[in-house]
């Protein structure tokens, strides 16, 4: 009998154990647990945000919560125009290298203390230093004097200096104009050398160390469930928030989040659900905005035949982009004529001049066939069987299976990759591809930000593009501060880029969203950003 | 007993040490790396996250370092998620599986056992062939397909349950009924099956002939020997299910230790890789003695060597 019972007991045991470890004070899922009369937002932009370390950061998700949490030099407005943020004022020498910012008065963090000029300097040395590894160092401060001795560990090279506790002076090694906009990008954004003195890189993990500037602080942070963002007292302009908290649910299946839309346990959603989006389409609450990006193919520029620009160009003729964009992808992107498309600007004014192809689909087909004549493939013939490696999400296999159809046309034989994310990357970047899925989205509005992935030896470019004039152009547009100049310059490498068909646009991004009607005064910029700091719940 | 232990432990050992190994050698074999994003990361930036997390080194001395370090309980730090340990993310995901897993298993014993003994004991009338249904579709009904089913219906329709989170006893409703599901429908059959078996044994006939009550003879005689085979499916079932599903985890949005696996390999973050592996492995080991023991007390005609 004993033995029976201890059998019971042991069995119990197990089961009870394991079930209790969870324990009273352990982490619970998102619910409405908030007090009655707060206005919080619940919102899904992402899962769980892989770090909201400013300098750590390279997604767009953690980016978008950044700027919740924290305020650089300058902001970005709902016009995508420059504004003051935690600088007045800021000026450029005659040269454009010297860059001038002169800090608001009384400005703190959110934890009371003084923020100054001084914890800009320590911010962006930080994000220099090669213990920290940021992966936006060489974007955000590689034009900056001293930025090569920097990387190399020699912190106090870095020539950006306090000259009092409100003005900071950055010395440019390069021009660069569109440095403005680099002092509103995420990455140069303050963090407090107090908390990551005390705590290393685990301050930015939880949320009572978690120290930021911007309009909102992290109140609470259940990874994996949500991240409760409360109003910050000691932001600058305080009074003009009207949420009380933003709670960014951290849900990362797209279905998932339609539920809790529909269920009214969020307000907004960025994943939907794309077999949705035809019975969405008239609903008032669902938005497509433009974002500067590009959904491109990368072909092997180095390797045999794609080494040929007559073939490059005939299979990029032969895509019916307006079918791609609107049918396949359901019209969540747009038609890609040019490889830059709307939306980059140059001191303000729009880049994008003209379409490179024609919409005429028929003509360009035909067009295509002749150039793979002259390509010496007439009809496909003496062409070996070409792989297009991709991975599997969104609409990519869909678009591959089209491309399939598409360059049969010109009698291409085309094979289907389908790579794992993890593998795929690395794969690309080592040029071990023949044709390959590609993207990009900017960080900054400047031309420049795209056309450098073309450049000879930029990290990105996976094409393994090599043009002696298309350098030269992109050299040319960085040692000037003209914006004629260039404009121009830019216009020209994009000139050769169409003409040599580096590599094949397809459709320009944009993100398509729920946001229900309750929600005012938010608003979504062409970087993929959502900003919620203004909003208003009605 | 003791001996059994011990050799048990030393098995344990080999087994953890050759899961560990082979995992190492295999997660570095696949191309890719923890620090690759779509955009490139600069040279410098790569070679000096290298350095700081040793990726740097021969991989044969990568080995004998984590090794090393294993044994003094250190797992190192997550490579992806910047800032936490590996220790860290289990200590803080594997307790909300563990109550999610720990309730489902505690339903799927009672409900499983209970309707698997009704079946045996109907033998060949309607409340047999309900069981038998619903255990066919439990085994058959793949959990997305199941969770997906109770979202629309509970949660989007009739909206009388919370979609997301595990902040009230109504959220644990529908992930504890999808994580159940399989192993409650596995455990009837067992129990249906084991029941009938021991239904049929002459020792039941000979309790029967003693005049004993159809309660004394179900509870004290057979459900103790048809009890063996559940026990011995609950001990790994219990180990996998307390360490969260991936699929119910991302579809209820509950922060547990499953989806750490998966994100884990997609992103190569290789030490969390190791170290839910090496968490899995003991876990199930540590599993199947117990089950082992409680077998051993159960029927103490096994014996343990």
């Amino acid at each position: 009998m004993t033995k029976k019972v201890l059998a019971i007991v042991l069995a119990a045991a197990v089961v009870f154990g394991l079930v209790a470890c969870g324990g009273p004070k352990q982490p619970t899922g998102s619910g409405n647990e908030q007090p009655a009369g707060e206005k919080i937002l619940s919102v899904q932009i992402g899962p769980d945000p892989e770090t909201i370390d400013p300098a750590l950061n390279s997604a767009v998700d953690g980016g978008n919560m950044i700027l919740h949490l924290f305020e650089g030099l300058l902001i970005v407005d709902q016009d995508a125009k420059l504004q003051p943020g935690q600088a007045e004022s800021w000026e450029t020498s005659e040269d454009g290298l010297t860059w001038t910012f002169h800090l608001r008065d009384g400005l703190k963090w959110s934890d009371g203390s003084d923020l100054t000029a001084e914890d800009f300097v320590y911010s962006w040395k930080r994000v220099c230093d090669p213990m920290t590894a940021a992966p936006y160092a060489e974007t955000v401060l590689g034009m900056v004097e001293g930025f090569d001795k920097a990387i190399e560990g020699d912190l106090d090279a870095l020539n950006v200096k306090a000259v009092d506790a409100k003005t900071l002076v950055v010395q440019l090694a390069t021009p660069c104009p569109f440095f403005g906009s680099l002092a509103a990008f995420a990455t140069l954004s303050p963090v407090q050398k107090a908390t990551i003195e005390a705590n290393g890189d685990a301050w930015a993990v939880s949320a009572d160390t978690f120290i930021s500037n911007g309009a909102f602080y992290i109140a609470e942070w259940v990874p994996g469930s949500h991240i409760l963002a409360k109003k910050n007292p000691n932001y600058r302009d305080a009074d003009a928030i009207k949420l009380d908290g933003i709670k960014f649910c951290l849900i990362e299946d797209a279905n998932a989040s339609y539920s809790a839309y529909q269920s009214g346990e969020v307000l907004m959603i960025k994943d939907v659900p794309t077999e949705e989006i035809p019975s969405l389409r008239d609903s008032d609450e669902f938005y497509i905005d433009p974002m500067i990006g590009t959904y491109y193919i990368s072909l092997n520029d180095a390797k045999a035949p794609f080494d040929n620009a007559k073939l490059r160009k005939a299979l990029s003729l032969a895509i019916d982009r307006e079918y791609v964009a609107n049918t396949l992808m359901q019209g969540t992107y747009l038609p890609a004529y040019n490889f830059m498309g709307p939306g980059w600007v140059i001191d303000g004014v729009e880049f994008f001049e003209k379409p490179y192809i024609s919409d005429d689909y028929e003509a360009n087909l035909a067009e295509a066939k002749k150039l793979m004549e002259e390509a010496g493939y007439p009809g496909g013939a003496g062409l070996p069987q070409i792989t297009y490696s991709t991975n599997d999400a969104g609409y990519h296999k869909v678009v591959a299976e089209y491309l399939q159809q598409a360059w049969a046309e010109l009698g291409v034989d085309l094979k289907v990759d389908v790579v794992e994310w993890g593998s795929f990357t690395p794969m690309r970047r080592n040029g071990d591809y023949e044709i390959s899925r590609n993207g990009w989205v900017g960080d900054y509005d400047d031309p420049s930000n795209m056309l450098d992935l073309l450049y000879s030896s930029n990290g990105n470019n996976d094409g393994k593009f090599n043009n002696a004039a298309y350098d030269e152009q992109m050299t040319i547009s960085r040692s000037t501060i003209d914006p004629e100049v260039r404009r121009t310059a830019l216009h020209a490498a994009e000139d050769i880029l169409m003409e040599e068909a580096a590599c094949i646009p397809v459709a320009y991004y944009a993100d398509f969203y729920l946001m229900s009607n309750k929600v005012t005064g938010a608003w979504h910029s062409p970087y993929g950003y959502w900003f919620f700091m203004y909003a208003d719940i009605q | 007993m003791i001996k059994y232990l011990v050799k048990r432990i030393v098995l344990a050992i080999v087994t953890i040490w050759a899961v560990a190994t082979l995992t190492f050698f295999l997660m570095n074999a696949v191309l890719g790396g923890p620090f690759l994003s779509e955009k490139a990361i600069s040279p410098q930036a790569t070679a000096a996250l290298e350095a700081k997390y040793g990726l740097d080194k021969p991989l044969i001395q990568q080995y004998f370092t984590y090794i090393g370090d294993a044994l003094h309980g250190d797992f190192g730090d997550s490579l992806k998620q910047r800032g936490r340990t590996v220790s860290d993310i289990i200590g803080m995901k594997f307790p909300v599986s563990a109550k999610v897993g720990g309730i489902s298993v505690l339903v799927a014993l009672i409900i499983g056992s209970l309707l698997g003994c009704i079946a045996a004991i109907n033998r060949g009338k309607v409340m047999d062939s309900i069981v038998s249904v619903v255990s066919t579709l439990g085994i058959a009904v793949p959990s997305f397909v199941l969770c997906t089913f109770l979202l629309f219906i509970f949660g989007v329709k009739l909206k009388w349950l919370p979609t997301m989170g595990l902040s009230t006893p109504a959220h644990y409703i529908m992930p504890v009924i999808a994580l159940a599901f399989y192993p409650t429908a596995y455990i009837m059959r067992l129990m249906r099956s084991s029941m009938l078996d021991v239904l049929g044994q002459d020792y039941m006939r000979t309790a029967k002939a003693k005049g004993l009550s159809g309660k004394a003879q179900l509870f004290k005689h057979a459900l103790r020997n048809a009890i063996l085979p559940v026990v011995t499916y609950v001990g790994p079932m219990l180990a996998y299910t307390i360490t969260g599903s991936f699929v119910v985890e991302k579809i209820f949005v509950i922060p547990g230790l499953g989806g750490e696996f998966i994100g884990a390999i997609q992103g190569r973050d290789y030490t969390l890789i190791m170290g839910t592996t090496i968490f899995l492995a003991v876990l199930i080991i540590v599993m199947n003695v117990i089950v082992d023991i409680v077998y051993k007390i159960i029927d103490p005609r096994i014996n343990l060597k």
